[in-house]
């Protein structure tokens, strides 16, 4: 049906997910500034946790946004996921599963939360008495 | 051996099961030995077990989905029939232990495998059609998710010869489901048989969304996709971001039940209503994975047989993703009682209610369709109208239960189920009856008998209304469901009324089943020669009915909404458009790997449901080996020539030139 | 008439999407986005994936979501804190990060048709995955051998079920691996296996960020409560 072109370059229309093209670095250039990027951003987070220099309570929110950061470095220089028109596909999809594991997520904690505040077993009910 | 397989599995001691199953045995072996006896097994092997073509594929969902429906309606008219019998001093005839595994079967059949089959097959049959493609983008997966769904099938129905099957509610949650309440095979069953169909709608699902978005025809920008395609992308979208999540929440359940786990047992920490929590962020869309491809194939009838364009294309695009993407946000509604504070149950009672904004929208334009249209009362159009009169009842008294406080008095009761009875078949299933009548001649090359066609869409809409709405009524005087046995007089002559009303929807099934039979003996005199019986307006009615292997010799070029109408249009001023230059086409060559895996994953299944360890590992090896024989193919397309693509187009532009156009043309 | 002027007289078209029918390398410019019809099969085969590869991340978010709520379910047994030893975890980290990268280069390789470069590229990769797995089971055994095994409490079966569902990815991947060496060695790269390939690397680079949400939230946070 369609002419096949496995070098990923020069054949217009969408990228696939994972495709890199038309940048100005060589590919092992790429991969070799993700593993550093990776790697550094590791060894950061393994730090955080367990070194005791830090605000303890800033930690979490720290540890988070390094994972997030960590995340971001392996879509662009892993999966070469971009901003550009050929990518808005993939982009879009990207973002349909970030939402509902968002909501899969903050959902089930903000429910379960709730639900375990309101339906508190009778013997730690019966404790909560016993410290007032 | 046979881990925990006996003889005891088979219920010799039971009337009823035994003699429906011995029924069905005797059945399904005559029907395999007539096939035997003639001599069909290579043509069907060769032509549909192993077929690849998405509009087959189509076409079996359908018949899975047909055949399910019979099942379990069975399953309805028993409880409905017991509960005119089983109160007061009468006991009915069903003992508690089968009633619960009636209604837990009726539920789990219906939604999974009626529901389901029947909406994926639609979709799979129209929407590359309507895209103006050949073929979906995986078609040999296409397969595999068949055969997978009719293994969950085949697993769901040995229960009732082999063992038993859940008592626990067609959700089975725990702790009732767990192993210490529920030790013996039933919820096995459910759960392997759901895991095993459960792979093979998300395949369907990717398969499908990467159809939509990657594949149509040139010109077929997102603005100009017929609304049922739109549809079809919102729902699939729903099942790749839903049906994980169930899959998640039955694993986690079957590692209680297996491996001794404390997810959702009560000890050791364990937390059931997480099981709740979970099951309808799956449940919520789910019901929109059913209803979204629905409204699609009433905006196709209501645009066609009004003689319109569907007022307001535009708008029902934002609605059916709004739909999708809030469907995700409300699921909570579906256990306001479990103990969640005021502020949760207030957000997700206003997302609820803000959900049937779209809806509403969508009703208005199918509305505004119809006025200043010239309206054609046939059969799709039928089911569209008593879609619309019925769903607007089920959708208000959804609305009503999305009130907190108001769904703390309904809760569980009738009314709730009487509710999802109304949207479910007032939506889904007429839907479905409506794509099955619209779409027949496509797939076929020959209508539906009008006559018993209307019979069954009158019996189905009196019996909807007879059978359900004396439930509303009852579950408001405090019915609770799931009830073997009642003691309050008052109920009694409702439930009566309810269970003629369950005997005319049995009519209507009836009338269509004499409708098929009927439409194939006169299948010369109801023949559609033109493939564009209802003066259509999407790509699919450019074809010949049936379409060939190909479906479109050349692609088509889209150049505005409504593709096919403007073609028809312009033939119609200038004749037909001249001959394209035809090439040879390459199609996907048919694969047993379906079948093959589905076999292997069948037997997968009933060796976990039963223990039987090594019939496992064999069946899992089995799997995986006919993956790799599959990956080691080297030839999976062949190619038919340019000269056989001409002839049968030619064949199709002949028809077009000299039956169509001729017939469209005469001024009425 | 070509489309392009088709497009522009066509009343229906008000917005001219019936434009764009040029071909650059004889493919419609824009294919897959509706204007020049069906995508090559390449974008096709990857994006099918691509979409796979976000449902099982959903399948992921619902263990992560169970995790999250059982974790303090310990119903008496140990804690986290108890349990983790993060210098192991440091350890598997990078194995999986280092064979994300060689992942990465050997679809270099598989680019530039290197079938030894990308044989390398696959070994080395499905080295790394295999001490992973090595680790893993290990600290799997040490837990059990302590008592801390998941039928002890709700957050020990959460913490298994969501790091063993990770484990048996990667074990899968493997055997995907395997699958794929045999098949380039006994067949080149032929445009399915080149296909394949590219798949499996997104599947191998995917499984690394689940990796990064899943050391973050279950073996970081619960070294630090």
């Amino acid at each position: 049906m369609t002419v096949e072109s496995h070098t990923g370059r020069g054949d217009g229309g969408d990228a696939a997910p994972g495709e890199e093209r038309g940048r100005v670095l060589p590919s092992l250039g790429v991969y070799l500034i993700g593993l550093v990027f990776a790697l550094g951003l590791t060894a950061t987070a393994f730090w955080v946790a367990q070194t005791h220099l830090l605000w303890a309570p800033g930690i979490p929110i720290g540890l988070c946004v390094l994972a997030i950061a960590q995340m971001g470095v392996h879509l662009v220089f892993f999966l070469h996921i971009t901003t550009g028109p050929d990518n808005t596909n993939n982009v879009l999809a990207l973002a349909f599963g970030v939402l509902i594991v968002f909501l899969v997520v903050a959902g089930s904690l903000w429910i379960m939360a709730n639900l375990n505040h309101n339906m508190m077993p009778m013997d730690q009910l019966t404790n909560l008495h016993l410290q007032h | 051996m046979f881990g925990k397989l006996t003889w005891d599995a088979i219920p010799f001691n039971e009337p009823i099961p035994l003699i429906s199953a011995l029924a069905v045995v005797l059945l399904v072996g005559a029907v395999l030995g007539w096939i035997t006896v003639k001599g069909h097994w290579p043509y069907l092997w060769r032509e549909w077990i192993t077929s690849v073509d998405h509009k087959r594929i189509g076409v079996m969902y359908c018949l899975l989905g047909f055949l399910m429906l019979l099942r379990g309606f069975a399953d309805a008219i028993m409880m409905r029939s017991h509960l005119a019998l089983a109160h007061g001093a009468g006991q009915g005839y069903l003992p508690p232990d089968h009633y619960d595994q009636i209604f837990s079967a009726h539920g789990t059949i219906m939604i999974f495998f009626t529901a389901m089959p029947f909406v994926v097959g639609l979709m799979n049959f129209v929407v590359p059609l309507q895209l103006g493609i050949r073929d979906v983008a995986f078609p040999t997966f296409n397969s595999v998710s068949l055969w997978l769904t009719a293994s969950g099938v085949l697993l769901i129905n040995a229960s009732l010869v082999i063992g038993n099957f859940a008592r626990t509610g067609w959700l089975a949650y725990p702790p009732l489901s767990e192993l210490k309440f529920s030790p013996d095979v039933g919820v096995d069953y459910y759960l392997w048989a759901l895991q095993i169909a459960g792979i093979g709608t998300l395949l369907a699902g990717i398969n499908l969304v990467t159809t939509i978005l990657k594949m149509r025809a040139p010109g077929m920008g997102y603005t100009r996709m017929p609304v049922f395609c739109w549809t079809a992308l919102a729902a699939n979208l729903l099942i790749v971001a839903a049906f994980p999540v169930l899959t998640a929440t039955f694993a986690m359940l079957l590692l209680d039940r297996y491996l001794g786990f404390h997810f959702f047992t009560n000890e050791a920490g364990g937390n059931a209503m997480m099981y709740v929590n979970l099951i309808w962020i799956w449940g919520h869309p789910e019901v929109y994975i059913l209803a979204l491809p629905a409204f699609g194939v009433f905006s196709e009838v209501v645009s066609t047989f009004s003689g319109k364009p569907l007022f307001g294309y535009r708008s029902m695009i934002l609605a059916t993703m709004a739909i999708c993407i809030l469907s995700f946000m409300v699921w909570l509604h579906h256990f306001f009682t479990m103990g969640a504070g005021a502020d949760v149950n207030a957000f997700f009672g206003f997302a609820t209610m803000i959900i049937a904004v779209p809806t509403g929208v969508k009703v208005y334009n199918w509305l505004f369709t119809m006025y200043g249209g010239r309206v054609r009362f046939e059969t799709p159009m039928l089911w569209a109208i008593g879609f619309m009169v019925t769903f607007v009842i089920g959708g208000m008294t959804g609305v009503l239960m999305a009130v907190p406080p108001a769904d703390f008095v309904l809760h569980n009761s009738l009314f709730l189920v009487a509710h999802f009875h109304n949207v479910v078949i007032g939506g889904t299933l007429f839907g479905i009856f409506a794509g099955y009548t619209f779409w027949f001649p496509k797939a076929f090359g020959f209508r539906l008998h009008e006559g018993w066609g209307k019979a069954a869409f009158w019996c189905w809409l009196v019996g909807f209304y007879l059978a359900f709405m004396p439930l509303y009524v009852v579950g408001l005087m405090g019915m609770t469901r799931r009830m073997q046995h009642y003691d309050n007089p008052a109920w009694v002559a409702w439930l009566q009324l309810a269970m003629v009303g369950a005997g005319v929807i049995l009519c209507g099934i009836l009338c269509q089943v004499v409708q098929l039979v009927v439409s194939i003996r006169r299948r010369e005199a109801l023949r559609d020669v033109t493939g564009d019986p209802w003066d259509g307006r999407s790509l699919e009615w450019s074809t010949p009915s049936p379409p060939p292997l190909f479906n479109y010799a050349v692609m088509p070029n889209v150049e505005g909404e409504e593709a096919y109408w403007g073609i028809k249009q312009r033939a119609l001023r200038d004749g037909l458009a001249p001959e394209p230059r035809y090439a040879a086409i390459e199609m996907p060559r048919n694969s047993p790997t379906g079948f093959v895996t589905a076999f292997f994953s069948t037997v997968t299944g009933f060796a976990l449901i039963w223990h039987i360890w090594w019939m496992v590992i064999a069946g899992l090896l089995g799997a995986f080996a006919t993956f790799v024989w599959f990956a080691w193919r080297d030839e999976d397309e062949f190619e038919i020539p340019a000269d056989e693509v001409a002839r049968i187009d030619r064949e199709r532009r002949r028809v077009r030139q000299d039956v169509l156009l001729p017939s469209l043309g005469r001024p009425a | 008439m070509t489309a392009a002027d088709a497009a522009v007289r066509s009343p229906h078209d008000p917005h001219k999407l019936g434009r764009a029918r040029e071909r650059i390398d004889g493919l419609p410019k824009d294919a897959g986005r509706g204007q020049g019809g069906p995508a090559p099969k390449r974008i096709i085969i990857a994006y099918g994936f691509w979409i796979f590869l976000l449902s099982d991340i959903v399948m992921f978010s619902a263990l992560f979501a169970a995790y999250a709520v059982l974790q303090g379910a310990t119903a008496g047994g140990p804690t986290g804190r108890q349990l983790f030893n993060l210098n192991n975890v440091a350890i598997e980290t990078g194995c999986l990060l280092l064979s994300s990268f060689t992942c990465g280069l050997m679809m270099v390789a598989a680019e530039a048709r290197s079938v030894l470069w990308t044989q390398l590229g696959l070994l080395i990769t499905g080295l790394l995955g295999l001490g992973f797995v090595a680790l893993e089971l290990h600290e799997f055994a040490d837990m059990i051998g302590q008592g801390a095994g998941p039928q002890r409490s709700a957050f020990l079966s959460a913490f298994f079920a969501l790091v063993g569902c990770h484990g048996a990815h990667v074990s899968c991947g493997l055997l995907w691996l395997g699958t794929m060496m045999a098949q380039l060695l006994a067949k080149g790269f032929r445009p399915t296996i080149l296909h394949r390939l590219m798949c499996f690397s997104l599947f191998w680079h995917a499984l690394d960020i689940i990796w990064v949400a899943l050391f973050t939230v279950v073996y970081l946070l619960g070294a630090i409560r």
